[in-house]
């Protein structure tokens, strides 16, 4: 089964095969590294960046102007935040421009926590990427909704911040990608060697278009005692607490992977709260403006009456940065535990 | 304004550059520079006078920017030059056949306006079918985009090149120094016509108070590759003659060129500072005083092109008043290329 990286690796091969990609770049993207996490190895159009994230975005857009589909990573989404203004630019440019520029671009960006990484490799994006309005925002839990969302990101003339959760980008899925091999032979079809690279090519198996729509959420686990909103790394963790939970007789959960945040699926969320009555929304970002709240406050707006009890938020603590030591990064960001204790307040306070 | 030094090649006005060019040629950019000149204080009226919002602009850059607007590649695609412009540069674009009337346009924010639909400050253009794209309040930001289309064009068969223009104070800005690493890339030079338009402010900021380069145009010393010159763009000639060089260095060499081109702001920097005039040289006075020294023309045809550039922009003006204002709800046009989606939030609120 392939892991997160390789799907991603997979969708940008298809790409450039494909969907007219013809250029796909950033730090250390190209050979021979492919990417600090693996993810663009064995590219034909990799190639590598100054250390410039300005210029990176800046050079995307100009080649979406210029006609292109260029795919382009920040290396980590903590070192996004100098790149603002060209990433409000991308996101703007349909609109100030009366519609008459298109800008077909994606920027990829590792985001959230999980690797103990500390202050600087640590961070989400969440609030302020869907703050980028003209902007669209992806974020996978799975190899395959990476896969698929990658492949709609390419397609999609709009500018697409693709959110690659870091601690899920060695994490293997449940479904196979259309094309995938088994895993030893993927591995040594796609896997740069160690060691001297410079006469390796990878070997691509046959892949497919598959495309996940941007703006659909997934039901990962039905249910109908209370829903679990959630997307990125806390997705695989609200989907274990939840099958355990119905496992054990403790509640019937239901979870709704996002996928997109923007524009989010909003007949998706009342769908499932207007059936459950209960609802949580599980992210890492923190929580002061959390983009839950948003989506809380729209709730509270339009299914006010189907709302059995106050809905919550699980998101990080507020803190200036996430703490390298271990006990630090458990307490800021949730945790499995975390999640179980939200989920049992939840299903256990009177209606 | 005296004539500037140069940074690396001394570059002094021919004396015959003038009849080199002329006077033909010398008329229609004398044309072109009225018409740029006035459309700008209509615009600044427009802004005083209530009909209209933020003036921002060029008036003052007219030597150096139609010149400039004549020599561009024209046409829309990558095979054609792409322009990355800043706020000033209005005579650009209407010598490249842009209409003063929608710039009227977008100055009274009129749904008409073809440039944003009135969402954007005067002299912001965008035209895809000329490869002018976006242009953005935001400084220097035009240095970084210019690396995309540098990059397209680098790649393609073509003798196009990017063309990106700004003034001196942004250059302070990272984007600037963006624009000459990437340019400059040993993996993949760029052709890219680097354009410094150097009027020796930043709004109420003398720039001799912020800058120790003794010329912007000597950044070229940290890239030995890259030629580069600073000139006097009060001049037309000087600045044709610059921008002839340039250009052809760029399409034939597919390399960066940088040019510091110094000008006078003859309005100041926008509404910000009263928009009024200031005794600084009016490149348009030098022009009509060098054609008659020569022979080339005449005030008779001179005052033609004023009298006709300023009927012109009445009759425009008089129909841009009758034009409506944009509907509220084109707010929602453009926000995706592939439209709104239906459960998007557009309440503002509960």
């Amino acid at each position: 089964m392939a892991n997160m990286a390789q799907a991603i690796r997979m969708a940008l091969h298809y790409g450039e095969q494909n969907l007219g990609v013809t250029e796909i770049f950033g730090e250390d993207v190209g050979p021979p590294l492919g990417g600090v996490f693996t993810a663009t190895q064995g590219l034909e159009r990799a190639w590598n960046a100054p250390l410039d994230e300005r210029g990176i975005v800046g050079a995307a857009l100009g080649l979406a102007w210029a006609g292109g589909r260029p795919v382009a990573e920040i290396q980590f989404v903590d070192y996004i935040f100098n790149a603002i203004d060209m990433l409000k630019l991308a996101a703007n440019g349909h609109w100030a421009s009366a519609g008459r520029y298109k800008t077909p671009l994606v920027i990829m960006t590792p985001t959230g926590s999980g690797i103990h990484g500390s202050m600087y490799h640590s961070h989400s994006f969440d609030s302020i990427a869907t703050k980028l309005h003209g902007m669209k925002v992806v974020c996978p839990s799975t190899p395959i909704d990476a896969y698929g969302l990658m492949i709609a990101a390419i397609k999609s003339d709009d500018p697409v911040l693709f959110l690659k959760p870091k601690a899920l980008l060695r994490s293997k899925g449940e479904e196979l990608i259309p094309g995938e091999p088994d895993e030893k032979k993927l591995h040594e079809m796609i896997d740069a060697p160690l060691g001297d690279r410079s006469k390796w090519k990878a070997k691509w198996p046959k892949l497919t278009d598959y495309t996940v729509e941007i703006g659909k959420a997934k039901i990962s686990h039905e249910g109908s005692d209370a829903t679990i909103v959630t997307h990125g790394r806390m997705a695989p963790i609200c989907l274990d607490v939840a099958r355990r939970f119905t496992a054990q007789g403790k509640g019937k959960l239901e979870v709704l992977d996002l996928r997109s945040l923007i524009p989010y699926d909003w007949e998706a969320i009342k769908k499932s709260v207007k059936k459950t009555g209960r609802v949580v929304f599980v992210n890492e970002e923190t929580e002061i403006t959390n983009f839950a709240e948003h989506l809380i406050r729209r709730l509270i707006d339009e299914c006010f009456y189907e709302l059995e009890v106050r809905p919550r938020l699980l998101a990080g603590k507020a803190t200036p940065g996430i703490g390298l030591s271990p006990n630090l990064e458990y307490f800021i960001q949730p945790q499995t535990k975390d999640v179980e204790r939200v989920v049992s307040e939840l299903l256990a306070d009177p209606a | 304004m005296a004539a500037m030094p140069t940074a690396k090649t001394p570059s002094k006005p021919a004396p015959d550059l003038y009849k080199k060019l002329g006077a033909a040629k010398l008329l229609k950019i004398h044309e072109l520079m009225v018409r740029a000149r006035l459309l700008e204080e209509r615009l600044i009226k427009m802004s005083k006078g209530g009909d209209g919002f933020f003036w921002i602009g060029g008036p003052g850059e007219e030597a150096f920017n139609v010149p400039l607007g004549l020599q561009v590649k024209k046409g829309h695609g990558v095979n054609f030059d792409f322009l990355h412009l800043h706020y000033r540069s209005a005579a650009i674009v209407m010598s490249m056949g842009a209409k003063p009337i929608d710039a009227l346009r977008q100055m009274r924010s009129v749904a008409t306006d073809p440039y944003s639909k009135g969402r954007n400050f005067v002299n912001h253009y965008a035209i895809p079918e000329l490869n002018v794209v976006p242009v953005s309040p935001t400084i220097e930001t035009q240095y970084a985009t210019a690396i995309g289309t540098g990059i397209a064009q680098a790649r393609a068969k073509t003798d196009s090149v990017t063309i990106v223009n700004g003034g001196d104070a942004g250059t302070a800005e990272g984007d600037f120094h963006s624009c000459l690493v990437w340019a400059n890339r040993p993996a993949l030079p760029l052709p890219i016509l680097i354009i410094v338009v150097n009027n020796g402010w930043g709004i109420s900021t003398a720039a001799k108070t912020q800058h120790g380069e003794e010329h912007i145009a000597d950044w070229t010393k940290v890239f030995p590759g890259m030629p580069g010159k600073t000139i006097n763009g009060n001049d037309v000639v000087e600045s044709w003659a610059a921008l002839e060089e340039a250009f052809a260095y760029v399409r034939k060499n597919r390399k960066p060129y940088l040019l510091e081109a110094r000008c006078s702001r003859l309005y100041g920097h926008s509404s910000s500072s009263g928009a009024n005039r200031i005794p600084e040289a009016d490149c348009i006075e030098l022009l009509e005083k060098n054609m008659v020294s020569r022979g080339l023309g005449k005030a008779a045809d001179f005052k033609k092109a004023w009298d006709k550039e300023a009927a012109d922009l009445d009759a425009a003006h008089r129909q841009v008043k009758a034009e409506p204002f944009p509907a509220n709800e084109s707010v929602w046009e453009d926000v995706f290329a592939d439209g709104l989606p239906p459960s998007y939030p557009t309440k503002g609120g509960s």
